[in-house]
């Protein structure tokens, strides 16, 4: 990895087009990245241009704008796979969002894979996306959901972990990242105590792929999702990654177009990965403005884009602690940028309409992860999410707006 | 920050500290838990009505300022009202925090100083909690927990 080095983050400001934007007459302070970044232009250029110059469906004309979009599209996946460091674009599954991709993996190689007594596994801090559909399939399977259990600040407890881990466990699916505490799992060592039970591991990406370098061949995990909209992408685009071997044994999702190479009455035959997966007309608009986005973060540097949010992680920290009756909630010791916090006398809820009239930007609630606020017995929390494009200044603007709270509250 | 004072007025921040009627009622005529979603806030309302008449209404739970202070005018609202005049109510103050900003208010008495509210959009559903909740309590068909979504 290369040094990290300091980067003209004004300069960088400048590339987002909403962050020059005011909100009730302030500038806009936007600290809720874990919900969803903004987007550079080239990112909006590249649906725009789509849209303007090569609008054609994928994979089935021979005419001229047939054959430019499926260019771009196929570069779109190329790209991708290089970002997370997958060996072979083929094992980049175009979906909706992370989302889709673990329900897609719950449904295909989960339905054909577990039965009575098997595991799954999950942890503690997980988003709902990582929680109910592995809910959903052990119900149909008679599988059984076991959870590892995190302590207070928000790390996961690996000795029970390991207690957990058993010839039963047949996959472990755990987010990189947690998107309500900001925890940055342990998943290389993870994934290795895993698989020597003989367990497939899927590892939710959609917090990590933002804040720090992802490398799928080094984590060696089986499946990974994203979502594009985290990684400063459009929205209704995501990423399933599998390996080879796991997805060409997996059956097929939905059925429908260009995930067939022969139709009958009497049968059909499945294309090739990645087609396989990928039934019906796919969002190449968004495929193509993601492929822009990840190739945008790329050349920032995913060590600069860590460095930076280090930065503002610590920044932020000592900064929330001088705020009267603010507790930090999520204070294991791997974290990324992201402070959730709760104050003395304020909900959270009213916190967020407050500060949203200073043009401060935070998330308010359970974060789609109730289980996190249950196990802490907290409602809610507000979380500013820290990104890329962030500055010390916005921290200095989400304290003085938490001191406006404060009086209104006396 | 006109709009965020109309909001968070005094009368509000008071009931949110100092909850009226906030207690359980044991035995009660009717129990009803009611729950939004989106920022967590629980509310289980109790009521004690007499021959069509609420004689106690008392509730317990937490939520955010706006939910709270608003469950507890409520209480002192409706208590004596008849569940006819609370049906009433209900539609009233339902108008009240939903129409369009700068429309003309109804007059709403006490409840006035939630009217705020309806500069705040998604703030709506945490002023409303407490009312859905009423009218599931006195519903003729009583269900389960009510949620604001």
């Amino acid at each position: 990895m290369a040094t990290a080095t300091a980067f003209d983050v004004m300069a960088l400001r400048a590339d987002f087009p909403i962050l020059g934007t005011t909100v009730h007459g302030r500038p806009l302070v936007y600290l809720d990245n874990a919900a969803t970044t903004q987007k550079p232009r080239v990112v909006i250029d590249a649906l725009t241009d789509y849209y303007t110059g090569s609008n054609a469906n994928v994979h089935r004309g021979v005419h001229h704008l047939s054959g430019k979009a499926t260019d771009l599209f196929e570069g779109a996946r190329a790209r991708i796979a290089r970002f997370i460091g997958a060996g072979d674009p083929k094992e980049i599954i175009f979906t909706r969002n992370a989302t889709e991709g673990i329900n897609l993996v719950a449904q295909t190689w989960g339905r054909a894979n577990l039965g009575p007594g098997d595991e799954v596994l999950i942890s503690a801090v997980e988003h709902h996306s990582n929680i109910v559909p592995w809910q959903m399939l052990c119900a149909e399977k008679g599988a059984t959901l076991r959870v590892i259990p995190m302590f207070d600040s928000g790390e996961l407890d690996l000795e029970a972990f390991a207690r957990l881990l058993s010839e039963r466990t047949r996959l472990l699916a755990i987010s990189a990242l947690s998107n309500a505490l900001g925890t940055i799992n342990p998943v290389h060592d993870m994934v290795r105590q895993a698989h020597a039970v003989g367990a497939v591991v899927l590892v939710d990406g959609a917090q990590a792929s933002y804040h720090m370098p992802v490398d799928v061949r080094a984590l060696d995990c089986d499946f990974f999702v994203l979502t594009g909209h985290k990684v400063y992408g459009p929205t209704g685009i995501g990423v399933l990654y599998g390996k080879t071997a796991l997805l060409e044994a997996m059956p097929p999702w939905q059925g429908g177009g260009d995930m067939i190479s022969a139709v009958t009455f009497e049968g059909s035959r499945w294309n090739v990965l990645p087609y396989k997966f990928e039934a019906g007309t796919p969002h190449i608009a968004g495929a193509i403005g993601l492929g822009v986005a990840v190739d945008y973060l790329t050349g920032i540097g995913m060590d600069r884009v860590q460095a930076h949010e280090a930065d503002l992680l610590a920044y932020g920290t000592a900064a929330l602690a001088e705020v009267p009756g603010l507790r930090l909630v999520g204070t294991a010791p791997r974290k990324a940028s992201i402070l959730s916090f709760v104050i003395d006398g304020i909900h959270p809820h009213d916190l967020g309409t407050i500060v949203d009239r200073e043009g401060v930007a935070i998330r308010t609630g359970h974060h789609c992860a109730q289980p996190v606020m249950d196990r802490l017995g907290i409602p809610a929390t507000a979380r500013a999410s820290l990104a890329v494009y962030n500055t010390r200044s916005e921290i200095d603007a989400l304290v003085a707006a938490l001191h406006a709270a404060r009086k209104v509250f006396g | 920050m006109s709009e965020l004072s109309d909001l968070y007025q005094e009368v509000i921040l008071d009931h949110n500290k100092r909850p009226r009627n906030f207690r359980v009622i044991d035995p009660a005529t009717a129990r009803q838990e009611g729950y939004n979603p989106l920022c967590g806030d629980r509310l289980t309302l109790y009521l004690t009505v007499d021959h069509g008449v609420i004689t106690d209404v008392a509730f317990q739970g937490s939520g955010c300022a706006i939910s709270k202070a608003s469950a507890s005018l409520m209480t002192e609202i409706v208590k004596g009202k008849t569940v006819d005049e609370a049906r009433t109510l209900f539609d009233a103050f339902h108008h009240m925090i939903t129409s369009p900003p700068g429309s003309p208010l109804p007059e709403m008495g006490k409840l006035a100083v939630l009217s705020g509210v309806r500069d705040f959009p998604t703030r709506v559903k945490c002023a409303g909690l407490a009312w859905h909740t009423l009218k599931a309590a006195v519903s003729d068909q009583p269900a389960g927990p009510i949620s604001t979504e």
